[in-house]
């Protein structure tokens, strides 16, 4: 099986008024392409670390961060973009759409920083705006969505360059339980056609239903686990 | 590329449509910048053009020779002023001169026809005086040499003195008693309006009062002295020539021209200061220096003007930078770099700028049409105040310069990147994991 991403001894260090804190202190996992990860761990353990290091936001003090054979973990900022724009699709809590575009244009977002804006890619947005239910409201703003439709839009956006994973980070933190459920219901159909999915939660219920489990615990892997 | 450009232009019209308030508050700013820049220009322009108008109808190949009045009463007795020798003088020993026209010019005299009288201005000179004048000839003739050599007693009357003299018949041919002799009327010239300068005096001179006679009948029949006396004052001048104004071939050699004038007459004026030399061309270029100043002036006030709106922009782009930390975020992490951040913020700050550049542009087109309304108003509302306002700014006519716009448009271009240069940089260099975490 084809790998997604492969991390290998990856540590993070901040040096903090002289001092070094060690936020991530050795963390390997494989992940094949296809599987559908959640990671969890207590506060202070390194999660916001990772996600950052594996969006491409931030890079590794050492360790190796290979995504689709290609090395990653010490490529210039502008690199970077370019591998969160193309490869890499982002969910986050709060949604994170921007409020002066509409729904459409939200979507279209990272087509036009990856430069594939065209008649096609356009085509496509709708296409996305389709599968995740939107279509009657492509011309609304965020502030006239749902927090759930908001997610929505949010993952219709990270799917439209056709990334090689997502970026989960606490997708339902902010939803109550129906509207979880629906956003998990489309990630997983999203995995099963196929798509490889990483997601930091703090639920368990939720990482239940994930294929596999990754427990952190001061910036290293206590558990990795199918479920 | 172009598309990119677009894109980014679509975006900021959008995001700054988000603040309309805010934003045309700012583009107020560049408005009133540009605006201004195109109004100063234009109205230093009209004032610049309207002078040099004045001074060009002194005539630029002129140099106008007066006697003056010296002060203290040493003039008295002896005569002052210049001479029929300095005339002469003139015409044999400056070779440049291609016309030299001698007036004597005597303010208030009485003219007569039977039992009306009428006062007016008594000039003696010869032909060419109409032509430098710019007086043309209603009916008759104006002077001729010959009436100048043979000293006959003609004259030609403005229109005005004429129709008090004669209200009914035929003039031509008529007499005017001057003084205790009679001149036969030849001529009648047709009103000119006064005007600043004609003659030789920035001052506005009228011509409507004029009786023209050869000067060598003048001298002859009135001499050199005049004798004024009112009740309360009795004045006595002695002078043979008021003014000489001197035509020059060559624009080149008018100032070289004045200044052999000078020293030739200087020669024979030693002990008192009895004459003046006003030399229009040296007007002009004066007026053009001045004219340079007040434009480097205007164009101090303006750039003062446009950097307030700059800093207006510089403030609202970082306000803005502030505000959307977390767009700038999201952006950076959907893929955008560094450079995309820096042209989206510089691309609003220069939309603003440019709108506040071509609504001044606009503006700057109403200058004419709302100077000379507000002038007008002005003189309706405060008609006594305004009649002290110079002559100048009261007939003045902003003219708008062409290239102030495409230098308007440049200006508001440049003052947007400039000022948006800054918040555009610190847009670009947040850190995409800081502004994601931005409330
Ligand atoms: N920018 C930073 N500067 C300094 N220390 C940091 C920074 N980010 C995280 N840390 C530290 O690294 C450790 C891991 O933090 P984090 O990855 O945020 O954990 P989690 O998201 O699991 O709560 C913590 O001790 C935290 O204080
Ligand atoms: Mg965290």
């Amino acid at each position: 099986m084809r790998l997604a991403v492969r991390v290998a001894d990856l540590r993070k260090d901040y040096v903090l008024s002289g001092e070094t804190v060690h936020a991530l202190r050795g963390v390997s996992f494989d992940v094949p392409e296809g599987d559908y990860i959640s990671i969890m761990g207590p506060s202070g353990s390194g999660k916001s670390t990772l996600l950052n290091v594996l969006g491409c936001l931030d890079r590794p003090s050492a360790g190796r961060y290979v995504l689709s054979e290609v090395d990653v973990s010490q490529m210039s900022d502008d690199e970077l973009a370019e591998i969160r724009s193309t490869r890499i699709g982002f969910i986050f809590q709060s949604y994170n759409l921007l409020p002066a575009l509409t729904v459409v244009e939200n979507i279209e977002v990272p087509l036009y920083y990856s430069r594939r804006l065209n008649a096609e890619t356009k085509a496509r947005c709708l296409q996305l705006a389709e599968m995740v239910g939107l279509t009657p409201r492509l011309n609304h703003r965020p502030t006239q969505l749902s927090g759930g439709q908001q997610q929505r839009v949010a993952i219709a956006r990270s799917l439209i360059n056709d990334p090689q994973f997502i970026l989960a980070d606490e997708p339902t933190g902010n939803l109550d339980t129906a509207t979880s459920h629906e956003i998990l219901d489309l990630l997983e159909n999203l995995n099963r056609q196929g798509r490889t999915i990483i997601m930091v939660t703090h639920e368990p219920d939720v990482a239940a239903r994930t294929k596999r489990s990754i427990i952190l615990k001061d910036g290293q892997v206590v558990v990795d686990k199918r479920n | 590329m172009l598309s990119v450009w677009i894109r980014t232009l679509q975006l900021s019209v959008k995001s700054l449509w988000m603040h309309p308030l805010r934003s045309t508050l700012t583009v107020l700013g560049i408005f009133i910048g540009v605006s201004s820049v195109i109004w100063l220009l234009a109205l230093g322009e009209g004032i610049s053009r309207a002078a040099q108008e004045q001074i060009a109808s002194l005539g630029a190949l002129n140099i106008i020779v007066r006697t003056v009045k010296p002060s203290g009463d040493q003039a008295i007795d002896a005569g002052y002023g210049l001479t029929r020798n300095d005339y002469v003088r003139l015409l044999a020993t400056v070779p440049t001169i291609s016309r030299a026209i001698p007036m004597r010019i005597i303010p208030a005299m009485e003219f007569r026809n039977k039992n009306r009288k009428i006062e007016g201005r008594l000039v003696g000179t010869t032909p060419d005086y109409a032509e430098v004048t710019r007086l043309a000839v209603d009916r008759g003739r104006f002077l001729t040499d010959s009436d100048v050599t043979s000293e006959r007693n003609y004259c030609v009357l403005a229109s005005e003195i004429a129709e008090q003299l004669f209200p009914v018949g035929d003039v031509i041919g008529e007499k005017v008693l001057i003084s205790n002799d009679f001149y036969e009327v030849v001529g009648i010239m047709k009103p000119r309006s006064a005007s600043a300068g004609i003659g030789g005096s920035i001052a506005a001179e009228s011509f409507s009062n004029d009786i023209y006679v050869p000067i060598t009948a003048l001298w002859r029949r009135e001499g050199d002295m005049i004798v004024v006396a009112k009740p309360g004052q009795f004045q006595r001048d002695i002078n043979q020539v008021t003014q000489v104004t001197l035509q020059v071939r060559d624009r080149d050699k008018v100032l070289p021209t004045a200044e052999l004038v000078r020293s030739t007459i200087l020669y024979s004026h030693t002990t008192m200061p009895d004459f003046t030399i006003v030399v229009p061309m040296e007007l002009l270029e004066q007026a053009r220096t001045t004219q340079l100043m007040f434009i480097i002036f205007l164009g101090l006030i303006a750039a003062i003007s446009l950097v307030v709106g700059g800093i207006g922009i510089m403030n609202i782009m970082l306000a803005t930078v502030v505000e959307r930390t977390r767009e700038i975020g999201i952006r950076r992490a959907l893929g955008a770099k560094k450079r995309d951040i820096t042209r989206q913020f510089l691309a609003e700050s220069v939309v603003l700028s440019v709108l506040g550049g071509g609504l001044g542009i606009l503006g700057g087109a109403f200058c004419r049409p709302l100077t000379i309304f507000a002038r007008e108003a002005l003189f309706n509302w405060f008609p006594k105040q305004m009649e002290h306002v110079p002559k100048l700014v009261q007939t003045m006519e902003p003219h708008l310069i062409g290239w102030s716009i495409p230098l308007a448009f440049a200006i508001s271009v440049f003052v947007g990147v400039i000022f948006g240069v800054y918040p555009a940089a610190r847009a670009a260099s947040l850190d995409p994991i800081e502004a994601l975490r931005h409330e």
